[in-house]
């Protein structure tokens, strides 16, 4: 074997020397010859993927829509009761179930609350229930699927059949026995609506993480000497993001209508909290009376609030797949 | 007589959200009946975009915007839907690139052949069928009345092609368009396949348009070529011609990119020639000639206006002010204007030159040396790789294996490339991902810088691993889509723990240097690159790392041979400033041979040739070797037309049951009783290592081969 004789040992000059000294030296003034023709890089400034996004999520008027209820609702829920003001913790039954007039704009129900301001503190309760149940669900669903995906093997049956077996039991009917052993509270609620809503993106991600475990760009990363944590959280859940998106959307709006289901079965937040479930399920009550006003707002609120999510998701998943898309 | 295909100034677009592509851009062609003609050129210069205009299947958002196709008398510019359903199929038929996507896999191959035929003949079922099965033994399938009933998951990647061509085929049409009906398939079908096509051809006397990038397979079978750039004909003659005398400063810089080009025995430090930049972006064509941009001989006048076709022979048309060729055979650059590229040509050559070091790779070192520096970097021995086959979905009972890697041996000096080269399936990806580490060997060992790889920790292994590095063959798959470039480059770094964050951005920066990209490449995402400035940053993350080996796997077989030649060179330069060593792995024994020191031959996971690369290609003994470098298609027509041997016949077997004995005895020409009973060893032919596991070889070893060196090495390697 003979070497270069301008080089005798071609690791000493560059290969291994640390890092930080001399290497402004490597860094030459101009490109060596080789790169005769690199070509151009593309025009323009270079844009990131979120401002990518936002444009594909601007163009859908939908999207739009959703944004301005969802936004429209959190203000009347959070900055309403500031500027309107009522009672919502005693009753006064001398005006209980009143219609629509001056003083109570959507009338009172039938503890003699006032239905707008109560429409803005159930509404509270509804949308923190339901979008934190959702963050947990997908958070714990996401991880879980990922690595259940990625590891594989043992790992992913037992992980996998443990969701199986969760999924055998009906929510309602696990929320139910949960509600009726402890008074429920907000967090109560999503603790036990999390529980059972994380199931589904477990499993939607772990087919994921199955495809994406075998990319060429994680396999890179094992030869460069990466481990498992760093292949889920840098590869594998931002490639998966698009499918977390559009289940986490499905999750809020799942997650509010659970809430209104425990409520309706009177199972939600006790008085004098209520929230839209709870409304509807007081309404209910009075169906033959003609007292529509104990039921439309929060019917539609709830209706609103769903609508929005789901437009919403439905283009976040579109900002989020057109990434690679040359435009 | 009338041509059967007249393409008169076709201009065809494709409407985007924000933007128009003009793909072609006024395209004249004529194809005589029974003729073949070559449309060649690099990717996204309009080719498929020509053959989906005849045949109207244009993709979403694009039209034909002028100009007129006349196919045998009629004009199908303005056909409508219907009148071109009974066109498609009828008169011309059409093979893709891809026959598994082209198939359906719910319908059996009997079914699908006998549709065109019902749709077309209004025959019934059973005749359909019948026709099938006819055509089926047309293309060469074996007992087709058995394969109809067949779905296309059944059948090997050479048969699927068949069974396309047979579609095609199945009314007969008068012109049959092949879309890169190659590119998918291995050297060893492709050339099964382009015989194929020569003689249905020949026998139907149909009309072939062979669109392809590869300037050897027009060689051998194109009556008459086009070449294409950038959505136009820029140069029109007969095969002999063209590639005798090139006009177009295009076609002759395709020309010199070929590594088969290249003369210099290998360890010789040469260059390709490679095309600078990239073809024009064709939403906004740029003015004057397309080509000028990246034209050795373009001058002002270029720029400005473009040159229209002319011609000094007859039916030797082409798009030039200046031409090459004949009068200007061996001009140098005549214009100051464009010296650039051809002084940074001359400049690198020299420099070449001078850095040459014609050292070979002589006996590979004594084994037991592995780690004295001038010596052995990687050294396989024994290696084992089965890959288990199971059954059933839960219980996953083992019923067989895949014997991906059986027992390879070799050697890798530091510095030098080791070029590793055979058919898809042999083993030679498995190889180079149980040096990476991505899978586990099942026996033997890998000793790489003198410590045994197997023997690591997998924290040790993790360490270690930024030393080994791999180039992945679809650089665009190997990188992060969510990621921009900079966060690419750094993640090695980052991984390794090596360095602050300002040593680490001070390293990209150094390497975006190296492999020739501008700085602000690291803000883009990889998706805005390239596909040649892809493997740039491929190699570029490679590199981060200061690895002292790269396993390069295919890394320029996606490429276009232009880019391909830039991507080699880097390879070159790179070895040279950096001492890197190569396992260079690649189906391309061209691109091998160019790139490698020593060359290492893979049939059905064994080793069965191996040794110095000039002595490998020009002189080999196995008859696989002989066969696949017989099987490679040459750029030469002379060449290629006289070449008598067949290559290599048939398919690769199953790597679940190889054959007992030798493994290639089941395509060998020259196989006998012996070869199914004892598998034949490694054996040395040449004092320079050059060793062969053949019981048969195409010559007997010398006199000298045994010498104590290489015996010693010899029963290292030798297998059993």
């Amino acid at each position: 074997m003979t070497m270069p004789p301008s080089s005798p040992d071609p690791f000493a000059p560059g290969i291994n020397t640390p890092l930080a000294p001399g290497l402004d030296s490597i860094v030459p003034d101009e490109f060596p010859p080789n790169d005769a023709a690199p070509g151009t890089i593309p025009a323009g400034k270079p844009r990131s993927m979120f401002v990518r996004g936002l444009e594909v999520f601007l163009e859908n008027k939908l999207a739009i829509v959703g944004v301005v209820i969802l936004v429209a609702m959190v203000l009347f829920c959070y900055l309403g009761p500031f500027l309107y003001h009522t009672d919502q913790i005693h009753t006064n039954l001398a005006i209980e179930n009143q219609g629509p007039g001056s003083g109570h704009p959507l009338g009172t129900d039938s503890s003699g609350y006032d239905v707008l301001g109560r429409l803005m503190v159930g509404g509270r309760v509804s949308l923190e229930v339901g979008m934190a149940a959702a963050i947990l669900a997908t958070v714990v669903g996401t991880l879980w699927g990922a690595i259940a995906g990625y590891v594989g093997g043992a790992v992913d049956a037992v992980m996998m059949r443990l969701v199986d077996a969760i999924l055998a039991i009906p929510t309602l009917f696990l929320a139910l026995v949960v509600v009726s052993m402890y008074p429920a509270t907000e967090l109560e609620l999503i603790i036990v609506i999390a529980l059972t809503s994380w199931l589904t993106t477990a499993r939607l991600i772990r087919g994921e993480a199955l495809s994406l475990r075998v990319r060429d760009y994680v396999q890179a990363m094992k030869v460069m000497g990466g481990g498992g944590t760093r292949a889920v959280l840098r590869h594998i859940a931002p490639n998966a993001v698009g499918t977390i998106i559009v289940s986490a959307t499905f999750q809020v709006a799942d997650a509010i209508l659970l809430v209104v289901a425990l409520s309706y079965l009177g199972l939600g937040v006790q008085p004098p909290k209520t929230d839209w479930g709870g409304m509807l399920s007081d309404g209910v009550q009075y169906t033959y009376d003609g007292y529509w006003w104990l039921i439309y707002p929060a019917g539609v609120a709830i209706i609103l609030v769903v609508i929005a999510i789901n437009f919403i998701g439905d283009a976040l998943r579109d900002s989020f797949e057109v990434r690679l898309q040359r435009r | 007589m009338a041509p059967l295909l007249e393409i008169k100034d076709l201009h065809t677009e494709i409407r985007l959200r924000r933007s128009t592509v003009h793909a072609i851009d006024g395209v004249n062609l004529t194809v005589e009946p029974g003729e073949c003609l070559g449309i060649v050129g690099e990717s996204g210069c309009g080719k498929t975009m020509t053959a989906l205009s005849v045949m109207r299947l244009l993709p979403n958002g694009g039209h034909i915007t002028g100009g007129s196709i006349v196919l045998d008398g009629q004009d199908i510019t303005n056909l409508d839907d219907e009148a071109m359903q009974d066109v498609r199929g009828n008169l011309v038929g059409m093979i893709f690139q891809d026959p598994m996507t082209s198939l359906n896999p719910t319908m059996t191959i009997g079914d699908q052949i006998a549709e065109s035929v019902r749709l077309h003949r209004g025959a019934d079922k059973q005749a359909g069928l019948e026709r099938a099965v006819e055509v089926l033994g047309l293309v060469g399938m074996p007992k087709p009345a058995e394969r109809i009933g067949n779905f296309p998951h059944q059948l090997s990647g050479g048969m699927r092609q068949r069974v396309m061509i047979a579609m095609a085929l199945a009314c007969e049409p008068k012109l049959l368009i092949a879309d890169e009906p190659t590119t998918a398939l291995d050297v060893t079908i492709q050339k099964q396949i382009l015989e194929l096509l020569d003689n249905l051809r020949q026998r139907l006397g149909m009309a072939v348009i062979l669109v392809t990038h590869d300037l050897g397979v027009i060689a051998g079978r194109a009556d008459r070529v086009a070449v294409m750039y950038a959505g136009r004909v820029v140069e029109t003659t007969d095969t002999t011609t063209l590639f005798a005398n090139p006009r177009h400063p295009y076609t002759q810089a395709l020309f010199e990119a070929l590594p088969d080009k290249i003369v210099e025995p290998a360890g010789v430090a040469k260059r390709l020639y490679n095309i600078p930049g990239q073809p024009p972006d064709l939403t906004s064509p740029p003015q004057g000639c397309k080509f000028a941009a990246r034209c050795r001989y373009a001058q002002d006048s270029c720029r400005e206006t473009e040159p229209d076709l002319t011609y000094d022979v007859a039916l030797h048309e082409y798009r030039c002010f200046f031409p090459v060729g004949e009068a200007a055979l061996d001009a140098p650059a005549q214009d100051a204007d464009a010296p650039t590229v051809a002084a940074a040509e001359a400049e690198a050559e020299a420099e070449a030159t001078e850095g040459a070091v014609p050292v070979l790779a002589t006996a590979p070192s004594v084994a037991g040396d592995g780690a004295t520096p001038n010596g052995t970097l990687l050294k396989v021995e024994h290696l084992i790789k089965d890959f288990p086959v199971t059954a059933g979905a839960i219980l996953q009972r083992r019923v067989g294996s895949v014997s991906a890697v059986a027992d390879v041996s070799f050697e890798v000096p530091r510095g030098k490339t080791f070029g590793m080269v055979g058919e898809s399936g042999c083993g030679k990806t498995t190889i180079g991902r149980l040096i990476v580490g991505l899978e586990k060997a099942n026996a033997g060992s890998i000793t790489f810088d003198g410590q045994d790889l197997a023997k690591l920790s997998n924290r040790g292994r993790r360490q270690h691993s930024g030393k080994i590095q791999l180039m992945f063959q679809d650089s665009y798959a190997s990188m992060d889509p969510r990621m921009r470039v900079a966060t690419i480059l750094r993640e090695p770094l980052v991984i390794q723990k090596q360095g602050s964050r300002r040593d680490q951005e001070k390293r990209i920066a150094a390497i975006m240097n190296e492999v020739g990209l501008p700085q602000a490449a690291l803000e883009r995402y990889p998706h805005e690159f390239s596909g040649g400035q892809r493997q740039r940053l491929g190699l570029a993350r490679a590199l981060v790392l200061r690895p002292s080996m790269i396993v390069a796997d295919e890394p320029v077989s996606a490429l276009d041979v232009s880019i391909q030649a830039q991507i080699l060179n880097l390879m070159l330069d790179l070895q040279k400033d950096n001492g890197l060593t190569y396992l260079f792995i690649s189906h391309d024994l061209s691109v091998v041979r160019y790139l490698s020191d020593i060359i290492g031959v893979m049939y059905l996971g064994k080793l069965v040739e191996v040794g110095p690369a000039d002595d490998v290609y020009f002189g080999p003994v196995h008859p696989y070797t002989k066969g696949l470098i017989d099987t490679v298609p040459v750029a030469d027509p002379l060449l290629e037309r006289a070449k008598e041997s067949q290559g290599v016949m048939g398919e690769l077997p199953s790597a679940v049951a190889p054959p007992s004995g030798c493994r290639f005895r089941t395509r060998c020409p020259l196989a006998q009783d012996i070869c199914a009973e004892q598998e034949p060893p490694l054996r040395p032919f040449t004092a320079k290592g050059h060793l062969a596991a053949c019981h048969f070889p195409l010559r007997e070893p010398e006199a000298d081969a045994g010498a104590p060196a290489v015996a010693e090495k010899t029963t290292a390697s030798g297998g059993q």
